[in-house]
């Protein structure tokens, strides 16, 4: 299973989901909120994962 | 899947559109988007002396990155400076003033630091710390934008750069439409201010009309984003329930805020002229300038004084 590491938490969690876009989903992550990334490439919301790939969910925030 | 214009792999699909961008045409679309802006909206002018404000993140260092590259291309006839303020929240602004502080040192550009430590006396922590119920975001507001506007004027500044972006704005227009704050909607726009007064340093934002995933992904392209880092007090604020509420907007009907801010744009030229009128004083305790007789920092700074 494709493994997720969300930034803002510091952890890694396990998706059964292969479609970027559906693993935003089921995370309850908006899209606008975040960028993607793949072995420190940016990835679009339209990829496919493979079950062992690993991707990083990073927030965009204002640096206030 | 490849890239609108070449072969490469995309990095993003642009908002509010089908088109998908690799690295190297992403980064040639951003530029020249802040170059149409600044030419379009004449925010930098030749012998202009430019200081961005930076806070340490994705959007003030990308715009001096880009700002900095934009300079040289003009074989430097427009001076480039930065200035930081320092609020004095522990385990959040220090660590992002030592990444300002490398990348203006990387970047040869001179960084100015003030802090409200020595403007109020107390820094922002022993401030919420003794006044727990007081709202961290708008006092916070009130202190930058005066310490920014007071220390680029010392600094001789022409004009002072922030890294707002599209999204920056929409929640600003919305917030002040939701506490109708209409004469301070008229001092928005890619260059602030309504009429000109050597007390005030217009404010220019390059990055108007680009989102903040764009900002975001230009950033992360050019290793500009560092550790995840949040203020501690940003739930407290008003704008972060607008950015929420904008987003899931954004997510389901795509344009939204890229509509809110071409919408805004048609009429700030009537703003614009329904406030030119409005009177600027000067405050009577630090004389800087103001709408009443005492500035907000002022009556931040009394409140804060005891």
């Amino acid at each position: 299973m494709p493994k997720v590491f969300l930034e803002k938490e510091n952890k890694t969690v396990e998706t059964k989901e292969l479609i970027v876009s559906n693993i935003l989903k089921s995370l309850k992550i908006n899209p606008t909120t975040v960028i993607i990334t793949r072995n420190n490439e940016l990835i679009l919301e339209n990829t496919v994962l493979s079950k062992e790939d690993k991707i990083s969910l990073i927030p965009i925030i204002s640096g206030g | 899947m490849t890239c609108k214009f070449c072969l490469e792999k995309p990095v993003i699909q642009l908002p509010n559109s089908e088109k998908k961008l690799c690295k190297s045409c992403f980064i040639k679309y951003f530029e020249r988007k802040v170059i149409k802006t600044i030419n379009k909206y004449k925010l930098i002018e030749k012998n202009d002396h430019i200081v961005v404000a930076v806070s340490g993140g994705k959007d003030s260092l990308s715009l001096l990155y880009l700002l900095n590259k934009y300079c040289q291309k003009r074989n430097n006839k427009i001076k480039l400076s930065a200035l930081q303020i320092n609020e004095g929240i522990k385990g959040y602004r220090d660590s992002s003033i030592e990444d300002a502080k490398k990348f203006c040192k990387s970047q040869r550009i001179k960084l100015h630091i003030a802090s409200y430590e020595k403007e109020t006396g107390k820094t922002l922590d022993k401030v919420k710390k003794k006044y727990k119920d007081t709202i961290a975001c708008s006092m916070c507001g009130i202190l930058r934008r005066y310490l920014l506007n007071k220390y680029s004027r010392k600094m001789k500044a022409t004009k002072l750069a922030t890294g707002h972006n599209l999204d920056d704005e929409a929640q600003s227009i919305i917030m002040n439409q939701f506490r109708h704050n209409i004469a301070l909607s008229a001092r928005l726009g890619p260059i602030t201010g309504v009429k000109k007064d050597p007390r005030f340093i217009p404010r220019i934002k390059p990055f108007y009309f680009l989102t903040e995933k764009e900002v975001a992904t230009y950033a992360y392209l050019h290793n500009l984003i560092f550790k995840f880092n949040e203020c501690p007090y940003c739930e407290d604020s008003n704008r972060f329930f607008i950015r929420d509420m904008l987003n899931d907007a954004e997510a389901k009907y795509p344009g939204t805020k890229h509509s809110i801010v071409a919408s805004f744009i048609e009429i700030l030229p009537l703003l614009k002229k329904k406030y030119k009128n409005q009177e600027i004083n000067s405050c009577k305790l630090c004389k800087e300038p103001t709408s009443s007789d005492i500035c907000s920092a002022c009556k931040v700074k009394e409140k804060i004084k005891s």
